[in-house]
């Protein structure tokens, strides 16, 4: 526009517009490049303002407030490793248990499924991620919970061989690591999923029809063609799971049992990360050092699920950017809830 | 597939792939049947526990008396908490959810802090809701702003930064879908950029602007983490946003650790009224989507 102001003719110039009337343009992309800054700006104050107030707790306890195993209220001693490794354990048996389901559940979608079929079952796996979190958890203590514990001490009996499974045997109570694990692969199930299905959208027709001409059956026409085709970016969904799996908080305290120990098998007690800040919150609210351990224990969290994240991302672009490199759109990595069938996805 | 005439045999398949393939279709079968396996148990037991709890008289139409013994009271504050601070944290979320994508598209487009803009709303979505809830809690509740300790805006800003980049990451796939020859003919007629964000851009996507709105609100309304760490609890329905209010998950999530079973069933009814909301909200999100021709 100002390369008008140099015409000499004047023509352009009864069309150019005054400058009032250039105005609210200028106000509306200057009003929402400040808005995006803002954005930015408040979570990165949020994120130092955590710094501080957990300051207190790392301070005192350094590097053993991950990895000492000592938390202890009463003491008011805060070393976490306990919660770390719940945190580690549980999502350990989430991304066991949901990935593979998951991921069976995008093949069948995309590559078995009849196509009428299709919408329908999509919705009812995305509306997994609609149930809210503290539902699941009610749901855990109340059923799954007394329905799987003779399951769970029968396996713990049968198999106490095994290391890290038995052990437990008839002590063995309701919450524990393994039904949080459940519950946990059952609310990353629909994002895994999600983006399973999507990147396997993006294998190209060429690539299956190739290895259906040379005779595959459908199996190894999945296996030869899709599978390596959407492997970073179902790795990349699985992360992403990962990252839900480390943050869950409602639905993790009401069925991890809340002991702040080092379980010896997947059918003990114990604590996670998000899942102490919940169940002691109200308690360190007049106990400074408690909260601040809270705090870090947040801290923590977060920088968890940060760098779960950021790998994750990079996985799912990468699986995505060499399939859509025509289209030029590198802003596009599959996000939950980012295309309008991703799911609504819940964690508290 | 068997072919008649021998010159157009097909190759022979040895019975052990065909077994193997047999075999893995079957699993990936079984797979999808176990994913929805959850689900059906889910609503089973709402309805089975919660139905009786709702259908009692005066469940939605008195609030909990926070007694221990006796009559424990309905949830009709927790319905009305829930919907006060849901639609605050929407009034702030979606607005400001869908200028940013704005921004995004119409502005930033490629540039580098468009880019970075993205990446962080990404990693936005990856953070957990309770560390937006201690977020909150240090900034707003320690320090008692608006000269109170919890309060339900404090609450609703909580799950408006959680609804936020799910409003802009859905905004900004509809609104790239909206053909640059649109816009061109709009500049070619010489409207100024706002009016043809407001009038071409805008209704052009509408429908998916909502869509993902919806689905925005629908997982904000059943947070619980949050709220435990910005509103805390009341019993009493309130207009005073500026006050501890009630809200369905945590009025769940309080009576489930009750020993009482008559809360216990409370916390059943409370449950089936937040998901039959929540899969509303999904469901017309879902039907809003399906009928727009754009996605």
């Amino acid at each position: 526009m100002e390369a008008s102001v140099t015409t000499a003719t004047g023509v352009r110039d009864r069309f150019e517009r005054s400058p009032a009337a250039r105005l609210p343009d200028q106000v509306l992309q200057a009003g929402l490049t400040v808005l995006a800054v803002l954005i930015l700006g408040i979570i990165g104050y949020f994120f130092i303002r955590l710094i501080g107030e957990s300051s207190d707790a790392l301070n005192k306890f350094g590097a053993s407030f991950v990895f000492g195993n000592d938390w202890d209220v009463s003491r008011n001693i805060y070393h976490g490793a306990p919660l770390v490794i719940g945190t580690l354990i549980t999502s350990a048996i989430a991304l066991l248990i949901g990935v593979p389901v998951a991921v069976a559940t995008a093949l069948y979608l995309t590559e078995l499924c009849p196509r009428r079929f299709r919408p329908a079952l999509a919705m009812l796996v995305d509306l997994l991620a609609a149930v809210p979190s503290v539902v699941y958890g009610l749901w855990g203590v109340f059923v799954l919970g007394p329905k799987l514990l003779p399951v769970e001490k029968w396996f713990a009996n049968t198999f106490s061989f095994i290391p890290f499974i038995g052990g437990g045997g008839n002590t063995i109570t309701p919450g524990n690591y393994f039904i949080a694990g459940l519950i946990l692969a059952i609310m990353i199930l629909p994002i895994v999923s999600a983006i399973s299905r999507e990147v396997l959208a993006t294998v190209p027709a060429e690539n299956k029809e190739a290895a259906l001409a040379l005779g595959a059956t459908r199996w190894e026409m999945i296996r030869m063609s899709v599978l390596p085709y959407a492997r970073p970016g179902i790795t990349g969904g699985a992360m992403l799971g990962l990252g839900r799996a480390i943050g869950e908080t409602i639905a993790v305290v009401l069925v991890i049992g809340n002991a702040a120990t080092i379980g010896h098998h997947i059918f003990s007690q114990g604590y996670t990360l998000a899942a102490v800040i919940a169940n002691e919150f109200n308690e360190a609210a007049n106990q400074p050092l408690h909260s601040s351990a809270l705090f870090a224990a947040g801290l923590v969290l977060f920088i968890l699920t940060l760098i779960v994240n950021i790998i994750a991302r990079w996985f799912v672009r990468r699986g995505t950017r060499k399939l859509r490199a025509p289209e030029a759109d590198p802003g596009d990595a599959p996000a939950p809830g980012g295309a309008a069938p991703a799911p609504a996805g819940a964690t508290s | 597939m068997s072919a008649s005439s021998p010159a157009t045999q097909l190759p022979h398949i040895s019975p052990g792939r065909k077994r193997k393939d047999a075999i893995m279709r079957g699993s990936l079968l079984a797979g999808t049947i176990i994913a929805l396996i959850p689900l059906v148990l889910v609503i089973y037991y709402l309805l089975y526990k919660g139905l009786s709890a709702a259908t009692a008289s005066g469940f939605f139409t008195t609030d909990p008396t926070g007694n221990f013994f006796g009559n424990p009271g309905g949830i009709r504050s927790a319905i009305f908490g829930t919907l006060e601070i849901v639609a605050l944290a929407s009034l702030i979320a979606i607005p400001v959810g869908i200028a940013v994508a704005l921004y995004l598209t119409e502005y930033g487009k490629e540039g580098w802090f468009a880019n970075v803009v993205r990446y962080f709303v990404d990693v936005m979505t990856g953070v957990p809701s309770v560390v937006f809830g201690l977020f909150i809690y240090i900034v707003l509740v320690i320090s008692h702003a608006g000269g109170s300790g919890f309060a339900g805006w404090k609450g609703a800003l909580a799950l408006a930064l959680l609804m936020l980049p799910i409003v802009i990451r859905s905004s900004e796939v509809v609104l790239q879908l909206v053909p640059s020859s649109l816009r061109e003919a709009a500049l070619a007629l010489g409207a100024p950029r706002w009016r043809i964000i407001w009038r071409v851009v805008l209704p052009t996507a509408r429908s998916g602007l909502v869509t993902g709105s919806l689905l925005a609100v629908a997982r904000g309304m059943g947070e619980t983490a949050p709220l435990l760490f910005t509103v805390s609890l009341a019993t009493a329905v309130t207009g005073n946003l500026n006050s501890q209010m009630n809200s369905l998950p945590l009025q769940i999530f309080t009576d489930i650790t009750n020993p009482r079973d008559v809360i216990v069933a409370r916390a059943w009814g409370a449950a089936l009224t937040l998901v039959a909301l929540v899969l509303i909200l999904n469901v017309v999100a879902r039907l809003i989507s399906r009928r727009s021709s754009m996605t």
